[in-house]
């Protein structure tokens, strides 16, 4: 860059934000459902182990919490800041959802700050657990809400626009637009699985450690588990929004396949290099692939990227965010496939093998990658678009001059959140060792040593 | 009563909820802060603490529902403002969520930290200083529209002494809101050697307080006649927060009746607060968006409307347990109830 660019540094900063702020709402979003799986088997079991899970696990969220509130607020305030234009048309056929986002989150808030004050203060041990039902719900309807506004920009619905002005608008056909089912549902369901898969990299990472004490295993049994049904579910999902794309955003489909020509029989391209005139080299190609992904047939007709004008055609390296997504995806599901299968045969003296210990540590990075790549594939596979077929970023963007400072601002900012929140979270941890606290709690006998 | 009415009306009261909720927030920061620095730290911090551990992520939602509020009732803000505010309010962003998360790490994490307590009370201050700035920028004057092109006039407003009045205004009425509140609590509390101390600030941050408001009411004339006349106009709601003002200071004086005193706090800044923005309707921004031509089209102001009914059937209950917990549980208020994170 030579020349100052705002749209460029728009961008840059709004991904910048973005790529930050999804880690931590993934986790908002997947954690108190962990916490309430966690506390529920507690109640129902009576075993304290599952009750002591569950408030570890809610003493870490919190601060991821106080994270994502921050840069979530960031986030809303750069939606204007950095897009006023974009702000200005769309504002009037999404600020619906964004509002109601704000409603979610400000229950979840509340309930989070009783919940997290309350652990004895209730005689029956079920009212607190019924605290989480809010949290979830706040928490899980925020995604939703945000996500309908991702899924409006993908297919805008539901307003026509005469010069520039919005006209006929329909809040509710504008949020559910045709994107917003398959949208939403992949949002959550990964949500889950990640953060399921972060939970249980934690307990695989103390038993590879040489811990052997029940706690963990219970807590990985209980990680897995999810996390395998989740993934499944992720997965299932994953195939639906391959038809969305084929009939509602076709270009992003055939970018993300490297599909050029409009054919039938269209096979599934991974990997390879695109040379010149786009001839792709070194490829695995799938048979039928592509159209049994878009059609659930293999003589599917896929429309192909030649159709769309060059400037109207997504980045093709979205290709390799494609494949590296579903590949991690394909993963995540066969570790929680390994683990249970393992267990199923070991019933009751199971012990993991130190490799699928080590594959389920690296599943909660990994899940994390998944879900950050989705999000490029996601972002930059509308590109040139904001509001596909209506506007284009770089007619979106402010015009003020100073954006790279504040890019480089804000990485900064980032920088530090990151690394303290992760040197504040390993500490609180090991300074409060959990057989300690067990043994604090009356839990556990004295004298064990993990 | 017109839907473009109604909006600014929901705004408003929700940016009047973020100045008390804010200001108890931030200058709590900063007495914490202020104790730890004069040795008081044993004497007041655990009341802060008491009260602040479970309400502080409500109160940056009240915010996000004002930014997110007035986007979509008037989308043209988002235009104007966006543009150009992006150094200011990217200031605000970065200073909010160090304030946020810095909180979260000493108050959640392990150990308490010094490093933290001294970003969490300087923010205190800082923060409202900055955003009392976008109301300064709201009267005119400091934007301008050249060839379609959205301007910041920066050395404008960093010369203008309306600008720094309303800083100034914004600091102290944080800290007496702050102490107001803290006095109230403490008292609830029984707890005597804290109550003297945050009483102290109370009576001390009154005087203050009220010469500002004062001296912004007088800026305005100079600033934006009109509006100045507007504020002539309604200047029974003046006197009446003025009169607010004398109610909550005597009882506070006089030891007694802190939670009625707190209660004048807020009617004299209500008063205050919704006669400056009646005055100053029906401009948002003034020259360039009133609220009658900004507006949003109708049906997305239907919908914004009856989803704020529906949304507070959902929060006042919510509301209404937290304080019920928190704030008017006399165990827990006074640490008997054993109040145990996590």
């Amino acid at each position: 860059m030579t020349q100052y660019d705002p749209v460029f540094y728009s961008r840059m900063l709004t991904e910048l934000t973005l790529a930050f702020h999804i880690i931590f709402a993934t986790i908002g979003v997947g954690v108190p459902v962990m916490i309430a799986l966690a506390e529920w088997r507690g109640i129902r079991t009576g075993d304290p182990h599952y009750t002591l899970l569950a408030r570890r696990w809610t003493r870490g969220f919190v601060i991821t919490v106080a994270v994502g509130v921050v840069t979530g607020t960031a986030i809303g305030l750069q939606l204007s800041l950095l897009w006023p234009s974009f702000m200005r048309i769309a504002g009037q056929a999404i600020a619906l959802p964004l509002f109601l986002e704000t409603f979610a989150f400000f229950v979840e808030a509340i309930f989070l700050g009783i919940y997290l004050y309350t652990w004895d203060r209730f005689k029956k041990k079920t009212t607190h657990l019924l605290l989480m039902i809010p949290i979830v719900i706040g928490s899980s309807a925020s995604a939703f809400f945000i996500t309908t506004l991702n899924a409006f920009m993908n297919t805008p619905r539901g307003f026509t626009l005469e010069d520039g002005v919005i006209k006929n608008l329909q809040p509710l056909a504008a949020m559910f637009n045709p994107a917003t089912p398959t949208k939403v549902s992949h949002v959550l369901a990964s949500s889950y699985t990640t953060s399921a898969y972060i939970l249980a990299a934690i307990a695989a990472y103390k038993l590879l450690k040489g811990s052997d004490h029940a706690y963990y295993k219970k807590a990985l049994k209980l990680t897995v588990t999810a996390a395998f049904v989740f993934s499944l579910a992720t997965a299932a999902i994953g195939d639906l929004s391959g038809k969305f794309l084929a009939k509602y955003q076709p270009e992003k489909l055939a970018a993300a396949e490297w599909h050029f020509e409009t054919e039938r029989e269209a096979p599934l391209v991974l990997g390879g290099v695109l040379g010149q005139n786009n001839e792709i080299k070194y490829r695995i190609s799938i048979p039928y692939g592509l159209s049994i992904l878009a059609h659930g047939t293999p003589d599917g007709e896929v429309i192909g990227l030649n159709e769309f004008p060059e400037d109207e055609r997504p980045p093709l390296y979205i290709h390799y965010l494609f494949n590296l997504k579903v590949a991690f995806g394909m993963y995540l599901a066969l570790v929680g496939f390994l683990y249970l299968l393992r267990s199923r045969k070991h019933r009751g003296r199971e012990l993991v093998p130190k490799w699928l210990l080590a594959a389920i540590v690296a599943a909660g990075p990994l899940a994390m990658i998944t879900i950050e790549l989705g999000w490029f594939f996601a972002e930059v596979g509308r590109q040139p678009w904001i509001l596909r077929g209506y506007m284009k970023v770089a007619d979106a963007a402010t015009t003020s001059s100073h954006v790279d400072t504040m890019l480089l601002l804000f990485c900064l900012l980032y920088l530090v959140l990151g690394v303290t929140v992760v040197r504040v979270l390993s500490k609180l941890f090991r300074n409060y060792d959990v057989i300690q606290e067990m043994i604090s709690l009356g839990i556990e006998k004295g004298g064990r040593r993990s | 009563m017109t839907y473009e009415l109604l909006g600014i009306m929901v705004l408003w009261t929700f940016l009047y909820g973020y100045l008390i909720v804010a200001s108890v927030d931030f200058g709590a920061g900063f007495f914490s802060y202020y104790s730890v620095l004069t040795g008081q730290k044993n004497k007041i911090h655990k009341i802060i603490q008491r009260y602040l551990s479970p309400v502080w992520e409500v109160t940056n939602v009240f915010l996000i529902f004002f930014v997110v509020g007035i986007v979509g009732f008037f989308p043209e803000t988002a235009y104007y403002y966006g543009t150009a505010l992006l150094i200011p309010g990217s200031v605000a962003i970065i200073l909010l969520a160090i304030r946020g998360s810095y909180y979260a790490f000493s108050t959640y994490g392990s150990k308490e930290n010094r490093g933290y307590m001294l970003l969490y009370g300087a923010t205190g201050l800082l923060i409202p200083a900055s955003l009392s700035t976008v109301l300064t920028i709201s009267e005119g004057g400091y934007i301008e529209e050249r060839n379609s092109q959205v301007l910041f006039l920066w050395n404008r407003l960093l010369a203008s002494p309306y600008s720094w009045s309303v800083v100034l205004l914004a600091v102290v009425s944080v800290l007496y809101i702050s102490a107001m509140f803290l006095t109230y609590y403490a008292a609830r509390a029984k707890d005597e050697t804290a109550l003297e101390v945050v009483r102290g600030y109370a009576l001390f941050w009154s005087a203050p307080t009220i010469l500002s408001s004062f001296l912004v009411f007088l800026g305005i004339r100079t600033q934006n006649p009109q509006h100045f006349l507007g504020m002539l106009e309604l200047y029974w709601m003046f006197a009446a927060s003025f009169l607010c003002f004398l109610v909550a200071v005597y009882c506070v004086w006089k030891r007694r009746r802190y939670g009625t005193a707190f209660l004048f706090v807020m009617l004299q800044f209500a008063f205050a607060f919704y006669g400056y923005g009646a005055a100053h309707l029906p401009y948002v921004l003034y020259p360039y968006i009133n609220i009658y031509e900004g507006f949003t089209n109708e049906t997305m102001a239907g919908a914004l409307i009856a989803a704020f009914i529906a949304g507070l059937f959902v929060l006042i209950p919510s509301l209404w347990l937290l304080m019920r917990l928190f704030l008017f549980d006399a165990n827990y208020v006074q640490g008997t109830g054993a109040p145990k994170k996590g």
